[in-house]
């Protein structure tokens, strides 16, 4: 396989609903502004494109991904869907990967977006809930916010999490956020902010919980000759992988840990995993990211991670996965500060899904933008001058160059991407 | 239906002689007939209207079927592997773990609350329900979980680890709500 970069990446503002925009305007939109922002690069010299994008309830549109394609001009260039729930995104982007790394193609359009204003907010949930087993688990209760709860309960009973832990996530992420244009939510709040919002799901409260939004994403990848010719700055990606999960919670094995290479087995001798309490999915795509990006310890080797906080116990029991900290101290972590801002590994310096909003094929491209921004060092550049949220190397300035991680996530856990982009300069 | 007026039997004759023997096609005052339809309009700008969207499946449980069956006679089937041993408290036509086909057993009516919570949002299909617990239930010999309703306890009193035990409605609709779980000991 070949070195793949990205060159460019666009984004909309998502938003709660976007009435003014149809998805292939949104999606036109993230993609002029991409193409703005690699001014070399002209539109004959891409070769196709991959789209993303989760419901066809949401949309009410067979085959939307050719409307914004023609809508971007790029046909009669190949395209092709690609879906995963919740990680459709980042599914998108790895499939974008594989264009460029097979040597099908030198340069090939992600392009994601999702359309989720157009029912109601309770609707919107029951055709979420229609990703879960419609034999045995939706017609019980079908609530995705009730799956992730039953989650994060078992990780309180195993490990000893508290809500208060949760809520300092919600609390963050929504800090990051506060000078973040593109993020839809601009709240300071506090630990009891987050715990006096109205509960959804124990322990889960409406701030423990991302928005449906409506939004669209792009990320352009390249081969190394194209990037080296149009972009000024590209950003490798280092590595990509991959996992899966059982689609019923029930099915989850209680077995053994599987291993990334600075963990050792007797830190988890008692512990029966992945249970319902974590995500083996998570952990299996960290470990052939780490793996195929040479990385052997997470913990110094990662200068911030873009992951899919869709709740703040998602995002707890995701640095357990990504191995920034040992199974069961997800919820220290947090309450140590290490993945604020100015912590030893920033975790969602965007301000996440919870900030930003989760319109679902656009999100895992959302954060493939921002991280490319961060590795750019162009936080300022697509802020309104404002580097507010622009990571700083945290350690090895000299020894190596700025790494950043995006995480994208499906419902439960069930597929899983992790993938690790590397500056260039 | 077009109303047909004899009076405009006007100069495109020519035209219908093509269309042989079936009924003529009639010029001039041609329209759709108008109907109190209209819009519900939410919006005029952009211009939002409602759009509506029903539909009946033909659900099939499929492999599935004798567990359904099973909750109208009070049985709870799960699934065992005769080539591992591995047992499903979720039915499942084959083993995850080796691949073999499974064969039906029956669980015990008797389990404990492995985790659970207290829904007081949910799915459209369920919001007149809220607040309402679910729980996975985990069996004394059995691998894995069941996901189920639990009555007859609050947030306040649902633990993990909770004795339940299995009831089933009298009726059944052939939902896996057939089965529900109650607390076995008093809260």
């Amino acid at each position: 396989m070949r070195p793949v970069y990205m060159i460019s990446g666009g984004i909309t503002k998502f938003t709660k609903a976007e009435p003014q925009k149809s998805f292939r305007v949104m999606c036109k939109e993230a993609f002029d502004y991409a193409m703005h922002d690699c001014p070399k690069l002209t539109r004959e010299r891409i070769d196709g494109s991959v789209l993303s994008y989760f419901s066809d309830h949401f949309t009410r549109q067979l085959m939307a991904g050719i409307m914004a394609v023609d809508m971007c001009g790029l046909v009669p260039k190949p395209s092709i869907r690609v879906e995963g729930g919740g990680s459709t995104g980042g599914l998108c982007f790895q499939e974008a990967w594989r264009h460029i790394a097979s040597g099908w193609m030198d340069c090939v359009v992600a392009m994601g977006f999702e359309t989720m204003s157009h029912v109601n907010t309770w609707k919107g949930n029951e055709f979420i809930a229609l990703a879960s087993d419609t034999n045995f688990d939706y017609p019980v209760g079908g609530f995705y916010s009730g799956y992730y709860a039953m989650m994060v309960v078992r990780h309180m009973h195993e490990f000893g999490t508290t809500v208060e832990q949760l809520a300092k996530v919600s609390v963050k992420n929504h800090k990051n956020a506060l000078h973040n244009k593109w993020a839809q939510h601009h709240y300071d709040l506090t630990v009891e902010d987050v715990r006096r919002s109205p509960m959804v799901a124990y322990p889960l409260t409406m701030l423990d919980i991302c928005t449906m939004s409506d939004g669209a994403a792009v990320a352009i990848l390249a081969s190394e000759e194209v990037a080296e010719k149009f972009c000024d700055n590209p950003v490798r990606v280092l590595g990509v992988g991959q996992g899966t999960d059982a689609m019923r919670l029930s099915d989850r094995p209680h077995g053994s840990v599987i291993l990334l290479k600075h963990e050792d087995p007797s830190w988890y001798k008692n512990l029966k995993y992945p249970g319902v309490h974590s995500f083996r999915a998570g952990r299996a795509a960290s470990k052939l990211a780490y793996e195929q990006s040479g990385i052997e310890d997470p913990r110094e080797e990662i200068d911030f991670v873009e992951l899919h906080d869709a709740y703040t116990s998602s995002e707890i029991q995701t640095y357990e996965d990504m191995g920034l900290c040992k199974y069961g101290d997800g919820g220290k972590f947090i309450e140590q500060g290490h993945p604020e801002l100015s912590g030893r590994i920033p975790v969602n310096p965007s301000g996440g899904l919870i900030a930003c909003g989760h319109p679902v094929g656009a999100t895992g491209l959302m954060q493939a933008v921002f991280a490319f921004w961060q590795l750019q060092g162009a936080i300022a550049k697509h802020n309104d001058g404002n580097a507010s949220f622009q990571v700083k190397q945290q350690r090895g300035i000299g020894r190596r160059k700025m790494r950043g991680a995006i995480h994208s996530h499906a419902g439960t856990g069930t597929y899983v991407t992790v993938s690790i982009l590397e500056s260039t300069r | 239906m077009a109303k047909t007026n004899s009076s405009k039997k006007s100069s495109k004759e020519a035209g219908s002689a093509k269309h042989g023997g079936g009924p003529k096609p009639v010029y001039g005052k041609v329209r759709l007939p108008e109907t109190d339809e209209g819009a519900t309009v939410f919006c005029t700008d952009p211009l939002t209207i409602k759009s509506h969207y029903d539909i009946d499946y033909i659900h099939s449980y499929a492999e599935d079927s004798p567990f359904f069956r099973g909750l109208a006679e009070g049985k709870l089937r799960g699934s065992e592997c005769p080539k591992c041993g591995y047992r499903f408290a979720t039915p499942r036509a084959y083993c995850m773990e080796c691949g073999a086909k499974t064969a039906w057993f029956d669980l015990p009516l008797t389990g404990r609350v492995h985790t659970w919570t207290t829904c007081y949002f949910g799915s459209e299909a369920f919001l007149k329900e809220t607040p309402f617990n679910l729980a996975l239930i985990e069996f004394d010999g059995v691998n894995t979980l069941f996901l189920s309703r639990l009555i007859g306890a609050t947030e306040k009193d649902i633990r993990v680890g909770m004795p339940v035990k299995a009831k089933f409605r009298r009726l059944a609709q052939f939902k896996p709500t057939d089965v529900y779980f109650v607390p076995a000991e008093k809260p």
